[in-house]
């Protein structure tokens, strides 16, 4: 199932492919940015283009005039035989969003489909699902809205022993859910929590995927913080979610890629976490990580990546808020080798790798000295020009070690750090340099000798070009004032070098 | 300049690090206290800090537009879907259904729907093993209107809610205004009570509020089942199995029986006695 809907390529050939993946990004990239980032699952037969074209993927249906529909409509309704060949053709003509619209504008409509969907005739009662997924897929509120009737029969399904049909129902309610708030607003009393929660038990992998697309679905919903989370969070939901996410390595790849987006929805909008950390979150996906770097020499599985991502959320973010005390220190190594793993196909793992890098590092003697003495700093510093976010997150990073002291930053210099650093300060991004500065004023602060090599590779013009910009140009004052500084006291560097030498 | 440095695929990891991950750490050097001012000094303002961040954070555009081209089928992977395996064609062995299918997921469809949660007094089916529970209970346990008299037993229909009523116009009325449920709810028909009984309601009005009378013909379809044909019906799905009208969409051709490894494990009938484990 995690593999059907994994995208197919219709024929089509690779630059086409590259052409409709750039325009979808730059179009989610949009939404996103607008806080409307929706997207729904389609579950769609390869025999929907019976009445069509050969190549099912992607040919969408003209639009059929108010008759053909309300034609399509009375085939359906009238109980001759070739009624399946009606449903289907509609079900066909029901990709179309101008026709989804002219249909459920059409008196019984609805009440139609919902009669066949909820009949003893298997076949129409699965066409008719599918129609009303069809009309799920749309992005046209008023149709989710005319859906509104048939919530409850979706959620009785739930409970009903057709996989086939469960997984319909499951992904009508996950598209209606995101569409909608009218629909989420009656789904709530309707039991869509409690029925979850007993789905979630199913041990079909298809069913466990489904349910996790729903939830991840509610869980986005602007609402959720008050309505949604706290419901999830007192049933029986939380304590299934975690292992299925844990076991996603061994079985249900799918299904863990859901729960895992679902727990980063709860753990980034959620205050206090404490259902999930009780239920030892933390230690559960510390360890998932761990197997999952240990796997990575006998080769990755294909859509690792949208697993890793979440899970590095989640971490990260109830790191933030327990702190790192008594971690395993194999943290460390599992994330530098997920970060080599990725870094080719996927660098946009690099900055939320770095991003629990730095709260593992922050205020943590034990993973500083760990990033120190099992000789990770080369890798660290190459991704210094990943991405803008990754400069600044390397940074700060090394600014958590060099803040613990001389000892530290004496084993940071002996790296070719300084010129590293040096080009980054004629970056354009004020943020890099000033942390950047922040950086060479604790090397320099705890190692004079610092100060002088800057000098030496010619750090003084450098600085002096951020003098002029308002939120740099104190930092950069300060620093020159350091590196001008008579070389005759001796600095706290040379002091640790005196006692450890 | 950026991203050029990005084609580096190769992190310089030192050697040995799998190892370490399957046997642990060595243990640290201890490193001295330092003693190091805990406040930055202005103009300097690093402090080491863990992140929380947000849904909307930048750091997370680029996961989340992965995450979305995926949801919507652009990661496209080289894979074809996967056929159906085609088999020859069997037929439903449940005695009385002789329904036939060409693949193990219409038969595994049929079965469930109309097979799986069967009341084995009546023979009507229900969507799920709840609704079925719930029926044996109001429609054929002796004890039921005896308790009924007494104390609140019309159990709510809707999964997680406890709720118990005195009839089932209550439990109707709950299911409208607190679950939000359609009026005409189809697997909430209420037991056709006896005459003299107190709380009898008009079995045709109850009739007319099937969503699915949406025309004549299709009415008659639905009510060519002869085991249906009383007005307290329609709870349940009616079984085509029973009635072989020339009416029904599907084949009804006598072929093969099921191939005798498919095995859908729970006997097709339910009443006290049968097994009420949830599958
Ligand atoms: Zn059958
Ligand atoms: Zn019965
Ligand atoms: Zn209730």
């Amino acid at each position: 199932m995690w593999g059907r809907r994994r995208g197919r390529r219709g024929g089509r050939s690779a630059e086409e492919l590259r052409v409709r993946r750039r325009e979808r990004e730059a179009a989610l990239r949009k939404a996103r940015r607008e806080e409307q980032l929706v997207s729904k699952r389609l579950l769609r037969e390869d025999s929907a283009a019976e009445d069509g074209a050969q190549d099912g993927a992607d040919i969408v249906p003209e639009p059929l005039s108010e008759d053909e529909v309300l034609e399509l409509l009375r085939g359906v309704q009238r109980g001759s035989e070739d009624r399946k060949r009606s449903l289907g053709r509609l079900r066909w003509a029901l990709q179309n969003e101008e026709t989804q619209q002219k249909f459920v504008r059409l008196d019984g409509s609805i009440r139609t489909l919902t009669g066949l969907f909820t009949s003893s005739l298997a076949e129409l009662q699965l066409e008719a699902a599918r129609c009303l997924h069809e009309l799920s897929h749309s992005s046209v509120p008023a149709v989710a809205e005319a859906c509104l009737p048939v919530t409850s029969y979706l959620l009785t399904y739930l409970s009903g022993h057709s996989l086939e049909l469960t997984e319909l129902c499951l992904y009508t309610l996950g598209n209606l859910v995101v569409e909608s708030e009218a629909v989420r607003k009656q789904l709530l009393p309707q039991g869509i929590i409690p029925v979850l929660a007993s789905c979630i038990q199913s041990p079909h992998e298809a069913v466990l995927e489904g349910v996790g697309y729903v939830l991840s679905q509610l869980l986005q919903a602007k609402e959720a913080p008050t309505e949604i989370i706290p419901l999830v969070l007192d049933s029986l939901l939380p304590r299934h979610m975690l292992p299925l996410v844990c076991s996603g390595l061994k079985a249900g790849m799918g299904a863990a890629v859901e729960f895992a987006w679902c727990l980063h929805y709860i753990i980034c909008r959620h205050e206090d976490n404490a259902v999930l950390l009780a239920l030892g979150a933390v230690p559960a996906l510390t360890s998932l990580l761990l197997d999952l770097a240990s796997q990575i020499p006998q080769g990755a599985p294909e859509g690792l990546e949208l697993l890793v991502c979440p899970v590095l959320r989640c971490l990260s973010n109830l790191l933030a808020q327990t702190g790192c005390q008594g971690q395993d220190g194999r943290l460390l190594i599992a994330l530098f080798l997920i970060l080599q793993c990725f870094l080719q196909h996927h660098p946009f793992l690099v900055q939320e790798c770095l991003w629990l890098l730095n709260n593992l590092t922050a205020d943590d003697p034990f993973f500083c000295s760990a990033l120190l003495s099992l000789d990770l700093l080369p890798a660290l510093l190459q991704l210094l020009t990943c991405s803008q976010i990754a400069t600044v997150l390397v940074l700060t990073v090394l600014c958590n070690v060099a803040e613990k002291g001389a000892l530290q930053c004496q084993q940071l210099l002996q790296q070719p750090l300084l010129a590293q650093l040096l080009p980054l300060l004629t970056l354009p991004d004020p943020e890099a340099v000033g942390q950047c500065l922040e950086l060479l004023h604790l090397l320099f602060l705890h190692c004079r000798e610092a100060a002088a090599d800057f000098t030496r590779q010619g750090g003084h013009q450098a600085l002096e070009q951020h003098l002029s910009t308002p939120e740099l140009q104190e930092r950069a004052q300060a620093l020159l004032d350091m590196v001008r500084q008579p070389p005759g006291a001796p600095s706290a560097c040379q002091a640790t070098l005196a006692v450890f030498s | 300049m950026r991203n050029a440095h990005c084609c580096l695929a190769m992190l310089p990891l030192p050697p040995g690090l799998h190892l370490l991950l399957r046997e642990g750490l060595p243990p640290l050097p201890q490193d001295p206290p330092s003693p190091h001012p805990p406040q930055p000094a202005p103009p300097f303002t690093f402090a080491p800090r863990r992140l929380r961040l947000g849904p909307q954070h930048p750091l997370f555009e680029d996961g989340d537009v992965h995450r979305h081209l995926y949801l919507q089928g652009v990661l496209t992977s080289l894979e074809e879907v996967a056929e159906r395996p085609k088999v020859s064609e069997f037929s439903c062995h449940i005695s009385g259904c002789s329904q036939v299918f060409d693949t193990l997921e219409s038969y595994e469809h049929h079965y469930n729907t109309l097979h799986r949660n069967v009341c084995s007094f009546c023979k009507r089916s229900f969507p799920s093993g709840n609704l079925l529970d719930i029926h044996i209970l109001e429609w054929h346990d002796s004890l039921f209107q005896i308790m009924a008299e007494k104390q609140n037993m019309y159990q709510c229909l809707v999964e997680g809610c406890t709720e118990k009523f005195k009839s089932s116009k209550d439990r109707k009325d709950h299911l409208v205004t607190v679950h939000l449920y359609p009026a005409d709810f189809r697997f909430d028909r209420p037991k056709k009570v006896k005459s003299g009984s107190k709380h009898t309601s008009s079995p045709r009005e109850q009739g007319s509020s099937v969503p699915m009378d949406v025309s004549v013909e299709m009415a008659e379809q639905f009510q060519g089942n002869p085991m249906e044909t009383g007005p307290e019906e329609n709870m349940e799905i009616s079984q085509p199995a029973a009635s072989p009208g020339p009416l029904l969409p599907e084949k009804r051709l006598y072929k093969s029986r099921i191939p005798s490894t498919i095995c859908f494990g729970q006997g097709a009938t339910r009443g006290f006695k049968g097994p009420r484990k949830k599958v």
